[in-house]
């Protein structure tokens, strides 16, 4: 009680010698001051705890449809597996979203509500996730020709070996997404449509131009023996 | 001309569709069920119509009532006894029957909630953490494979359902729904209750 007593009154009996309706003044004028700063910082550490609630529930929200490991999810739609995604993905991705660079009604919406500074707090949570994959890539034929693929391209095609951006262990690097233990019927559509999705808007180009080429010149049979590879990697 | 008729009578009887379930042993389960969801299977009262239902969905939940998952208060009631003796075999067959049959919308919900309903369904409200329902049950409730069609079921099994989701009750082990649900206050249910009812 002294030390607050002090602190709010800011009292130090040396100075109240005359003019103490001025000093009075003063000293009112330092305590007012120091409640402020007190009652500032009080309510910047209230808004900090109420930040961490508001990163839990969004969270929650994140986890509702992608799974609570980040495993993903079959809905009517995909949704894709997070765990241990590359942040710098998951950022570009939900920016992307919102400079309608990518195009997905849903996610729109959802990355539309995010201010910087959560979106980025949620694109570092899903890195140390590690649940096993979902799997249920296809037959042991497909995953053959699909590692074949993934590890070495297909020259004939002008397809490049995926491993050589992606990673030979699959996990992606920096904006380049991991793609083990992905949802094959999401990386399927993904690749697809990529044209159709990604790089929607001319005004700001982005890196998803490297994947158009390769995407066209896969077939739809290549593509999803991809997809059933790498669904099974951990 | 006129005697022909008689004859076109006996035959029109003789070649009558009979359903390929009449007079097996599943003609019998099939009763038993329609005897509270109503003889067309369009929900009757608190019994929620299968018309239509997806067909794994249906198994799903018949194996949880057999299993006693699925524990809110009318499914113990009601469903957990119906559910406890069917074969496999039969939990199959019932569900491609019951999925196999049109659905018919319910149209009880609230119209001028409508437009209210069908925002959250499609878009969910991000800043309050509801996400859209159509990502996993279809931009027409039409549900897929283990997902339960939703699109005009009636507005007091929706309403109810979406309640018991937030009391704690169980359905699916692993199902998102309890999660999706608990962010959904009395106002939102009601919305989403009433559009879903009139969705074709």
């Amino acid at each position: 009680m002294q030390t607050i007593g002090a602190f709010f009154g800011g009292s130090d009996r040396g100075h109240q010698r005359n003019d103490e309706g001025r000093m009075m003044k003063i000293v009112g004028l330092h305590s007012a001051l120091r409640t402020a700063i007190l009652a500032a910082a009080f309510f910047a550490a209230l808004s900090q705890a109420v930040r961490a609630d508001d990163f839990q529930a969004k969270l929650l929200y994140c986890k509702t449809c992608h799974g609570l490991s980040g495993q993903g999810y079959h809905g009517y739609y995909p949704m894709p597996r997070l765990a241990g995604q590359q942040p710098q993905y998951i950022e570009n991705q939900l920016r992307a979203f919102i400079e309608h660079r990518r195009r997905n009604a849903i996610m729109a919406n959802v990355a539309h509500a995010l201010s910087p500074s959560m979106l980025s707090a949620l694109a570092h949570h899903f890195r140390d996730l590690n649940p096993p994959p979902l799997g249920g890539g296809g037959s042991r034929g497909e995953i053959a020709t699909g590692r074949r693929i993934y590890e070495e391209g297909l020259p004939e095609s002008n397809v490049p070996a995926c491993s050589a951006c992606h990673g030979p262990d699959a996990r992606g690097q920096d904006q380049i997404p991991r793609l083990a233990g992905q949802l094959p019927d999401y990386f399927y559509s993904k690749l697809v449509n990529w044209s159709a999705e990604r790089g929607q808007n001319s005004s700001m180009p982005d890196s998803s131009a490297v994947m158009g080429p390769t995407s066209h010149n896969l077939t739809k049979s290549q593509i999803a023996a991809v997809a059933a590879y790498v669904s099974g990697l951990r | 001309m006129k005697r022909i008729w008689p004859k076109l009578v006996i035959l029109a009887i003789l070649c009558s569709p009979v359903p390929s379930w009449a007079g097996s042993s599943i003609a019998a389960s099939v009763r038993n069920c329609t005897w509270c969801h109503g003889t067309g299977a369009q929900g009757y009262t608190v019994a929620p119509r299968l018309a239509g239902q997806r067909a794994l969905y249906i198994e799903a939940q018949l194996r949880g009532y057999a299993a006693r998952i699925r524990d809110n208060p009318l499914s113990k009631q009601y469903m957990w006894g119906a559910a406890a003796n069917l074969r496999p075999d039969a939990v199959q067959e019932l569900a491609d029957y019951f999925a196999s049959l049109p659905p018919k919308s319910a149209h009880d919900g609230r119209r001028a909630l409508v437009e209210t309903g069908q925002a959250i369904y499609l878009q969910g409200i991000p800043e309050a953490n509801i996400v859209a329902c159509l990502a996993c049950h279809g931009p027409a409730g039409q549900g897929v494979r283990e997902i339960p069609r939703l699109g005009g079921m009636s507005y007091f099994y929706l309403k109810r359902r979406l309640e018991e989701w937030g009391q704690g009750y169980h359905s699916a082990p692993a199902s998102p729904m309890p999660l999706a649900a608990s962010t959904l206050g009395p106002d939102e249910i009601e919305a989403l209750a009433s559009y879903l009812s009139f969705v074709r």
